[in-house]
């Protein structure tokens, strides 16, 4: 396999992980929107769906992409394919 | 005072002007303990921004065509995702959104975690590719990866529709804050929301449009979050409302079944005396809905419509390499994360200062003569965004006889929780300064895929520099013009045309997008299909609905791109796999736009 296809291969990876922490947090959690909110975890005190809607899932977004870009940057840098600065 | 390059002062610069804009609301409050109108403090928020956004957008101006597109591509990434969080935060987020938690709790959050978990998508799927691609514009990528004229126009035709859609909405929610803050009627208002908008984006493009969007922003999240800060210590709720309003969730709770929600029901013939676009509480406010399809297919089709607006994705062309578009990517949802957890709190903090009959502000279960009495009802009720009856006749004001419009919540909380009116102002210049942001960046995306796809592209390649930008400042007038005209006629409410335009995005351009970078075999047949078969059967679907269809899968006129993006996915890889595989060129180019390093595929300039 080529250095490029490997790459590719990588990078596919990731993807199918990151998108599968934000179908979990975007989809999966709210098929149980109406059990989670009597559980006993209460972060914060807030009932634990609506926690999600309002805070939860859209802090898990933003750290889910700046992991993203940090691994992606990683795999970039080990193929060489990473961007001198001021391009 | 500022040696050297605009770009490298750039904290300063907009370090000055934060602090600037402090002390002119301090100022005004001063003002306003001297004794000036409302009236006046309204006008000078409202006059001096837009003031300061027309300058800048003069100062941006400029000749080149790279700098007109795509500002230079010189943007840094966290000024970049401020740009990006004010493109993306219309009005609808900034005055609707909290009104909506407000009136319909968890199946309105739907568009908090659609409007967010989008930008996943955006950055895994998209963002950096279109970059290293170095397309001017979204049709730019498509005309070029699928090759010939027949896709390019089709995504201008996508793309117009989605934005035309949006834009009239941006510009309908500028001309209704002017119209309340100028004290000037609707019709003309619109008018001068489109002065202000073309200010800011005619002479400079997409330079101007960014430095004033940066500009803007700092003015909103400043406007939004200053109120909730403040109402929560007054209310004694908490330094921190984010973490520290669980307990108001459950007094909410409380009141709710005190004051007979849901058991009390308003007959038929006193809902007719309500104002139209007047609501009251009909849901409990933390309650969950036990109906998961409806949350869900309205967060999916807001996540995919993120993905597939041209007005968003135009702004990660920008950046200076696509190590920082990725990372821009990440920077604009934490800024728009700064307004959009903060909305909730505010519906919270706004339903809790009405309802709570231990605080000072608690109107429920006063006697209804002495709410009609009060400053802030009189104001309201006047503009039409509150009312009250005594349907029962018992001279007491019951949770199911006050009614309040979407909009309220955020234009008249500071108000009614007593806070000064310089405050108000404040909150309007916010309002404004969301809805022109927006309003800049679609009606900018559309004359720039006018311009440089239909125009430059296929009527006349070999059009001068100058020429193609005259060309592209007219069609921002017209477009201008033409939303203006559109919205002063006020079909449709600002926050249904948000949705469908959401909706016509994802029905014609997610899969042609996403399949362009991550599937090689996709070839020009399948994307022409696509895009014109999901547009049409998503337009049809919404038609159908409207008219009284019954619809299926439980798909509404607001959730259509799910059939739309669903037909163009299947005709497009159908289409794709009967017809020829594209050609070798093609596919060494899709496999260049995998590699972050290295050249754009298209030139610097063309």
């Amino acid at each position: 396999m080529s250095k490029q296809q490997q790459h590719w291969e990588k990078t596919r990876g990731l993807l199918f992980v990151t998108l599968a922490i934000w179908f979990v947090f975007s989809i999966g959690i709210f098929f149980f929107g109406a059990e989670m909110q009597e559980s006993n975890i209460r972060p914060f005190g807030y009932p634990l769906t609506y926690w999600f809607t309002c805070q939860g899932s859209l802090g898990i977004f933003v750290i889910l992409i700046f992991w993203f870009a940090g691994r992606q940057e990683k795999i970039d840098e080990e193929f060489g394919y990473s961007e001198k600065e001021d391009d | 005072m500022f040696k050297g390059k605009f770009i490298d002062n750039l904290p300063k610069i907009y370090g000055t002007y934060t602090g600037g804009f402090l002390v002119f609301i301090i100022l005004m409050a001063i003002a306003e303990q001297a004794g000036m109108s409302a009236k006046l403090i309204g006008i000078f928020f409202v006059a001096f921004t837009v003031l300061i956004y027309a300058l800048i957008g003069y100062l941006s101006r400029t000749l080149q065509v790279d700098a007109y597109y795509v500002a230079g591509r010189q943007v840094p990434t966290v000024f970049n995702g401020m740009a990006t969080a004010a493109d993306w935060m219309s009005g609808a987020s900034f005055v609707a959104m909290a009104g909506g938690i407000y009136f319909k709790g968890y199946g309105y959050m739907a568009l908090l975690v659609g409007w967010t978990g989008g930008y996943v998508l955006v950055a895994s799927l998209l963002a950096p590719y279109l970059r290293k691609f170095g397309c001017y514009t979204v049709p730019d990528f498509i005309g070029t990866r699928y090759g010939g004229n027949a896709a390019r126009l089709c995504a201008v035709l996508v793309l117009t529709v989605a934005s035309f859609t949006y834009v009239t909405a941006q510009i309908n929610a500028t001309g209704t804050i002017a119209s309340v803050a100028l004290d000037i009627p609707f019709g003309i208002a619109v008018y001068v929301g489109l002065a202000s908008i073309l200010m800011c984006s005619m002479l400079g493009g997409m330079r101007a449009v960014t430095w004033t969007q940066v500009a803007q922003y700092i003015v909103l999240i400043i406007a939004y979050l200053l109120p909730v800060f403040w109402i929560s210590n007054k209310l004694g709720a908490g330094v921190f409302p984010h973490f520290m309003l669980a307990d108001e969730v459950a007094r909410i709770a409380e009141l709710e079944s005190q004051f007979g929600l849901g058991t009390v029901k308003n007959s038929a013939a006193d809902l007719a005396t309500v104002p139209k676009g007047l609501a009251g509480i009909t849901k409990a406010h933390s309650d969950v809905n036990t109906t998961p399809w409806k949350f869900i297919s309205l967060a999916v089709c807001m996540m995919a419509g993120t993905a597939s607006l041209p007005h968003v994705m135009m702004r990660y062309f920008t950046t200076p390499s696509v190590k920082s578009a990725r990372r821009s990517v990440g920077w604009s949802l934490f800024f728009i994360f700064l307004l959009y957890s903060s909305a909730p709190m505010l519906a919270t903090l706004s339903k809790l200062s009405l309802m709570d009959p231990n605080l000072a502000t608690g109107i429920i279960g006063k006697s209804i003569a002495d709410v009609q009495a009060l400053d802030w009802y009189q104001n309201w009720n006047q503009a039409n965004l509150m009312f009250v009856s005594d349907f029962n006749g018992n001279g007491t004001l019951e949770l199911n006889e006050f009614f309040m419009g979407g909009k309220a919540v955020v234009l008249a909380t500071p108000e009614i929780a007593g806070l000064p009116y310089v405050i108000s102002g404040l909150v309007a210049a916010g309002g404004m300064a969301a809805a022109m942001s927006t309003a800049d960046g679609l009606v900018l995306a559309i004359a720039n895929a006018l311009s440089h796809d239909l125009y430059y592209k296929i009527i006349d390649p070999k059009a001068e520099t100058a020429k193609r930008l005259i060309v592209a400042r007219v069609l921002l007038v017209v477009i201008g013009f033409a939303g203006a005209t559109i919205a002063a006629l006020e079909i449709q409410g600002i926050l249904g045309s948000v949705i469908w335009a959401f909706d016509f995005a994802m029905s014609g351009l997610f899969f042609p997008l996403v399949l362009g970078v991550w599937w090689k075999r996709a070839n020009a047949q399948g994307a022409v299909a696509g895009m014109l078969l999901g547009l049409a059967s998503g337009t049809a679907y919404l038609i159908w609905v409207r008219t009284g269809g019954a619809g299926f899968w439980g798909v509404t006129q607001l959730t259509f791109g799910i059939v739309g993006s669903l037909v163009s996915l299947v005709s497009m890889v159908v289409v794709s796999l009967i017809t020829k595989a594209p050609d070798a060129a093609t596919q060494r180019m899709v496999d260049e736009v995998r590699v972050p390093s290295g050249k754009t595929v298209l030139g610097k300039q063309h």
